[in-house]
């Protein structure tokens, strides 16, 4: 009996292990705390089309044997999205060459966009003597379906171009061409042949897949029956990527859920009523709603973005002198705040805000606000220590 | 023609003879303990079974378990591995020629390696020949993997995908030893082929020596002409144990074709420490190594291929019960613990000058019992924490394993 004791024991601990073994495994981080993760009651189809983009946008790397570059920012999409969170100074990307809505000067020499990294054996771009140029700090993922779905018609409801409501904030649209590739939604709204922007900093991108092509082609150098020309050579190579890849992970993006809030305590919920108190509403617009998509989870619903999709001027302080579309060089889109308290689980246990990434703290974002966010920063810094510490905590339970 | 149809009849008219031998022929190779053993005797120290009184010996070993792991809350359930089936075929040629190839079947039929194959001159006990498919001395795992040996189930991560065991090229070498009272001393030094452009160019995103292995090329030509440098110098202490120093080198990228220069030569270094032991006052047998990585990245490339790695493993190993166990004489239950450690990716970054993370850590507990010395029964708690190169929360992975590895 005493010899087999111990082979007992073992065999008894081994079939409890494995009886057991989901009980000594990490347990799932709360929804809430990621921004990754699929929009409720997708169907099973829908949810295994999510999947092959999330392995597409997440997994793939390209490297010189499937076409990476040879001129490039980056090798895989997951690379400057990390957890479908914003990026990093070492993701950022520039672009340059245009400086008014007359269109980008500097084509024929680069532009729009710097790809300052290259395989071994090629040299990267430079930015060309003479030309302007601005940083973009890589976005947040997530909700993009949200806002894909949101009608023209909606986002010109919050355009105020000539400021009829005296409040200092004047919101415009960036209307722009369309790529041959890109389909207009139904009920588009056109002006001159041109259409609403609503992705990218300056909202020159129209819809996800815009963004999709042109990032496999601007950031990782990858040619596609949409974006056929390859960056270093300037011609139309073969494509290096299925349209059915990259049309998974427009799925992907479109069905990536929106940021869950967190903490509504009592602060937070004083926090967002002064937010709104001291205007920062007036651009960073709480709430939206989607028109009827052929995605039923994205259907007529209401979410909470923080954004009006709008151009603004932000005051020189922000003016980098480069601009794309209709967009003036000191107009930035409003960026969209859902997800902003979860930043840092993505840019390495640091804020870097605005455009570029220029603010290390969500205080320093707001003081470096000026045009038409100066009277809202100004009643911002007129708040008691409490009240901005309220407001703060409000912005961090996005 | 007729020699290959003779050769084929040969074979066919041998297999079930040999099937019919009676198995009490079959003897086992007695194993030299009348010197102290090195690591680089490792691929020699195995259980061999000679038929008879033929100069061929034959051997190998197999692994497999079930596993249950899972990643923040994700898992892909109960998995049945097969994880490799390892087979010896030795030879002695002559008392002082003989030769050896280990051939290693890796997830089912997923991957299969030629993982040794030389032969060895010798010439003096300080001067011996090895040449064909070799097993590069860097650290002491990549001489001295066989599974049966180890208390655990996974191989070391520092050692299978920071260093690429098991790395074998082709190409020869010297080696020798010399001992001298309670001391061994060791040298190894081999040209072969080395490594390719793949190091910074994959699918892991990150520099990665193994990919190498991926060119099916690499046994009958060098990428780029350059031969890899293994060199390893050993010394053991009956008392104390052993401790391993060693170093291999080479360039890595095409530099030039057809006569043209395509780049500068770029290279890579990697140094290793390992070492074993056993503490005499508990019997606690301890071994780990540490290697660093330098690759010559190009400045214009990516920093998510790092230009410096480092990281290695310690094993702690236990023997709690030492008696006869379901009538298996001297069998062996250990306690054992494995902590491992990688920096994939050290440096700062350009931008920020903030630390560049990309780290793995783990710990591995667990029970082992040894029947036999030839046989392990293994159950592992793995736990991993794996950080992205931001160095945001880390990615969490555990669960248990069981298995067992044996010599046959």
């Amino acid at each position: 009996m005493k010899k087999i004791c111990p082979i007992l024991l073992i065999s008894i601990v081994s079939l409890f292990c494995m009886l057991s073994c989901e009980t000594f495994e990490p347990v799932a981080v709360d929804d809430s705390a990621l921004l990754d993760g699929p929009v409720a009651d997708l169907s099973a189809a829908e949810h295994i089309q999510f999947l092959k983009g999330d392995a597409s946008f997440n997994n793939q790397v390209f490297s010189s044997s499937n076409g990476l570059g040879p001129l490039f920012v980056s090798t895989s999409c997951g690379s400057c999205h990390l957890g479908d969170g914003k990026g990093h100074p070492f993701t950022t990307l520039t672009r340059f060459g245009q400086t008014n809505e007359t269109g980008n000067q500097f084509l024929k020499l680069g532009g729009p966009q710097l790809q300052h990294r290259s395989i071994p054996g090629f040299t990267p771009e430079q930015i060309p003597a003479g030309a302007t140029f601005s940083k973009f700090m890589p976005p947040a993922n997530t909700g993009l379906g949200f806002l894909d779905a949101v009608s023209d018609s909606d986002i010109l409801l919050f355009a105020d171009p000539d400021d009829l409501n005296g409040d200092g904030i004047s919101g415009v649209p960036n209307w722009v061409e369309l790529k041959a590739y890109v389909m207009p939604r139904d009920g588009s709204v056109a002006q001159n042949g041109k259409y609403i922007g609503r992705f990218g900093k300056k909202a020159a991108t129209y819809n996800l897949l815009q963004q999709t092509a042109q990032a496999y082609n601007q950031d990782i150098g990858i040619t596609s029956t949409f974006e056929p020309t390859d960056t270093y050579s300037g011609v139309e190579i073969d494509p290096e990527i299925s349209n059915q890849e990259i049309q998974d992970v427009v799925f992907y993006l479109k069905t990536l859920k929106a940021p869950i809030p967190r903490q509504a305590d009592s602060d937070v919920l004083s926090g967002k009523q002064l937010f709104l108190n001291v205007g920062c509403g007036g651009c960073h617009r709480p709430e939206m709603k989607t028109a009827s998509t052929t995605i039923q989870s994205l259907s007529n619903k209401v979410f909470y973005p923080y954004t009006d999709l709008l151009l603004h001027d932000m005051g020189s302080g922000l003016d980098d002198g480069y601009t794309e579309g209709s967009a003036k060089t000191s107009e930035w889109r409003t960026p969209p705040l859902w997800g902003l308290g979860l930043s840092k689980n993505s840019q390495g246990g640091e804020y870097f805000l605005l455009h570029d990434g220029r603010a290390k703290s969500i205080e320093e974002a707001i003081s470096l606000h000026g045009g038409e966010g100066t009277k809202s920063k100004e009643s911002f810094e007129l708040l008691s220590t409490e009240e901005r510490r309220k407001l703060i905590s409000f912005l961090e339970s996005l | 023609m007729k020699k290959f149809l003779t050769s084929v009849f040969v074979v066919a008219i041998s297999t079930p003879l040999w099937s019919q031998v009676d198995s009490t022929l079959f003897r086992r190779v007695n194993k030299d303990t009348s010197k102290l053993l090195l690591n680089m005797d490792a691929v020699y120290n195995r259980p061999f079974l000679s038929v008879g009184k033929t100069p061929v010996a034959l051997g190998g070993y197999v692994e497999a378990n079930w596993q249950h792991l899972g990643t923040d809350g994700l898992t892909e359930g109960h998995q049945f591995q097969m994880k490799r089936l390892t087979l010896f075929v030795a030879s002695s040629i002559s008392r002082r020629i003989k030769f050896l190839s280990e051939i290693e079947f890796e997830g089912g039929t997923k991957e299969i390696n030629i993982e040794f194959a030389s032969i060895d001159f010798e010439f003096h006990p300080l001067l011996n020949f090895r040449g064909g498919v070799v097993m590069n001395p860097i650290g002491a795992f990549n001489q001295n993997h066989d599974g049966p040996k180890w208390e655990f189930i996974d191989r070391p991560t520092s050692a299978t995908q920071m260093l690429p065991a098991t790395w074998s090229n082709v190409g020869f070498g010297i080696y020798g030893k010399k001992y001298r009272k309670n001391w061994a001393y060791a040298y190894e030094l081999y040209l072969t082929n080395g490594f390719d452009d793949q190091i910074i160019s994959n699918a892991q995103n990150k520099t990665y020596l193994p990919a190498t292995k991926l060119n099916r090329d690499r046994f009958e030509e060098s990428f780029n002409g350059e031969p890899l440098i293994t060199a390893k110098i050993a010394l053991r202490n009956k008392k104390v144990g052993e401790l391993g120093v060693s170093y291999m080198g080479g360039v890595y990228n095409k530099f030039q074709m057809d006569g043209f220069t395509l780049d500068k030569k770029r290279r890579v270094d990697v140094w290793a420490l390992d070492f074993n032991t056993v503490l005499s006052f508990s019997k606690t047998y301890l071994v780990g190594e540490w290697a660093f990585v330098n690759v010559d990245v190009p400045d214009t490339y990516t920093q998510q291929y790092g230009n410096r790695q480092s990281g290695g493993f310690l094993d702690v190993v236990q023997p709690v019960i030492k008696k006869d166990i379901f009538g298996f004489q001297k069998s062996v239950v250990n306690v054992v613990c494995r902590f491992e450690y990688v920096d994939w990716n050290v440096g700062k970054f350009k931008e920020t000058d903030g630390n560049m993370s990309e780290d793995f850590v783990s710990v591995v507990p667990g029970i082992s019992w040894r029947p036999t010395p030839l046989t392990v029964l293994r159950l592992n708690y793995r736990y991993n924490w794996t950080t992205d190169i931001l160095g945001n929360p880390p990615s969490k992975t555990a669960g248990f394993q069981f298995g067992f590895s044996s010599y046959f």
